[in-house]
């Protein structure tokens, strides 16, 4: 039992996958001008993390170890990766159509979120089980739109701020960002992993 | 021996591939096709809350080619029959700021108002009318009523003789209204003009 909180804590704070390890910047600064499509996003990174993480699984243990070709585990992750998406895309716009039009071109953009593969592959390294590798999706995309929806929440209330010309817009974002990232190196040795 | 174990590990590696992408493939076509949707829900949605009076005020032909025109990023306030109660409920949906309703006029609700005695009983109004909102019957004196009528305009042109007008909305008893010091009221003779036409009407 508290091997599954070490994982879901040490990949949500302390290997935070946005600020700690760098992976999935490109949501994270392109969705969180508004909190609302923040909280969709994050959803949606959810969803799709958690899934793909558990059919990457399936993938490299039922179908390329047994066939001996390992080495094509990056191209098929994009592969489980991609499929996951679209399937995600489908249900989205069937569940929530005004969610899918404010995500737009977000959505199927979580495809080429590095997080996802990044998620995948590092999983892999550690030579976790099946139920150990979903839950690590999980924890990284909980961490994911944690970050994800603090920083949209912190981006709102700085777009009513009074920002000096030179640091309006992405300059005070990197500035956030950054501030934050060291806020979350405070996690670092809260779990040793 | 090495050549055909290297071309066996070619082999499995093209099968895993196109395998994986056939199967995805299968499974992402039939998803899609459960789960598709027809139209434009949102569309359908936008729809549901316009008044569906199809008077055209908006400047689209009728409730729906606005819906749709919302739902490519029009403005939410054009809807006149529909007033603050719709843009609420479209701005809610949508998520947009609530404005106030669009159009040269309506800074005051406007509903139409038969002259009673100089109505012909031609029944055009009634026919015109988009919510029911005009009683009467042929060759006898037709009335608005007052609470249904949203003033959408479109009884005032096919009326013959011209004895519909605009006029605002008047205050229903249950609402506060200012109380005028009827004694201080005319003291003077320009005090003493003509009643305005909406509590004349009362």
């Amino acid at each position: 039992m508290s091997e599954l909180f070490v994982i879901l804590i040490g990949t949500a704070l302390v290997n935070n996958f946005v600020l700690v390890q760098f992976l999935g910047l490109c949501p994270f600064m392109g969705v969180s001008n508004k909190l609302e499509s923040a909280v969709g996003m994050s959803a949606a990174t959810t969803f799709v993390l958690t899934l793909a993480s558990a059919a990457s699984y399936v993938v490299y243990h039922g179908l390329l170890v047994p066939l001996e070709v390992t080495y094509l585990r990056t191209i098929s992750f994009i592969v489980v990766i991609a499929a996951v998406v679209q399937f995600t895309e489908v249900m989205v716009r069937y569940m929530s159509p005004l969610l899918h039009q404010v995500l737009g071109i977000f959505l199927p953009l979580i495809t080429t979120n590095c997080a996802v593969l990044g998620v995948a592959l590092l999983s892999l390294n550690r030579e976790l089980s099946f139920f150990h590798t979903t839950l690590y999706g999980f924890g990284a995309a909980l961490g994911f739109s944690l970050i994800l929806v603090l920083f949209a929440a912190l981006r709102e209330r700085l777009s009513g701020a009074d920002i000096p010309k030179p640091f309006q817009g992405a300059a005070i974002a990197m500035v956030t960002a950054s501030l934050m990232s060291l806020a979350f190196l405070g996690f670092s040795g809260l779990v040793q992993l | 021996m090495l050549e055909s174990n290297a071309l066996i590990s070619l082999l499995s590696a093209i099968a895993v591939l196109a395998g994986l992408g056939v199967s995805f493939g299968a499974l992402l076509g039939f998803v899609g096709e459960r789960f598709k949707v027809k139209g434009n829900p949102l569309v359908e949605k936008i729809d549901a809350l316009l008044p569906q009076t199809q008077c055209g005020q908006c400047g689209y032909p009728g409730c729906r080619p606005y819906a749709e025109a919302i739902n490519e990023g029009d403005a939410i306030n054009k809807c006149p029959p529909g007033g603050e109660t719709t843009i609420a409920e479209l701005a809610d949906l949508l998520g947009r700021e609530p404005a106030p309703l669009d159009g040269e006029a309506q800074a005051e609700e406007r509903v139409a108002f038969i002259r009673e005695d100089e109505c012909i009983g031609c029944t055009k109004c009634i026919q015109a009318c988009p919510v029911d909102a005009i009683i009467g019957t042929a060759k006898l004196m037709h009335t608005v009523i007052e609470d249904e009528c949203t003033g959408c305009d479109l009884c005032v042109a096919p009326c013959p003789v011209d004895c519909i007008d605009m006029l605002p909305r008047s205050t229903p008893l249950t609402q506060w209204q200012p109380v005028v010091n009827a004694a201080a009221a005319d003291l003077i003779a320009s005090d003493r003009v003509e009643e305005p036409p909406h509590v004349a009407r009362l």
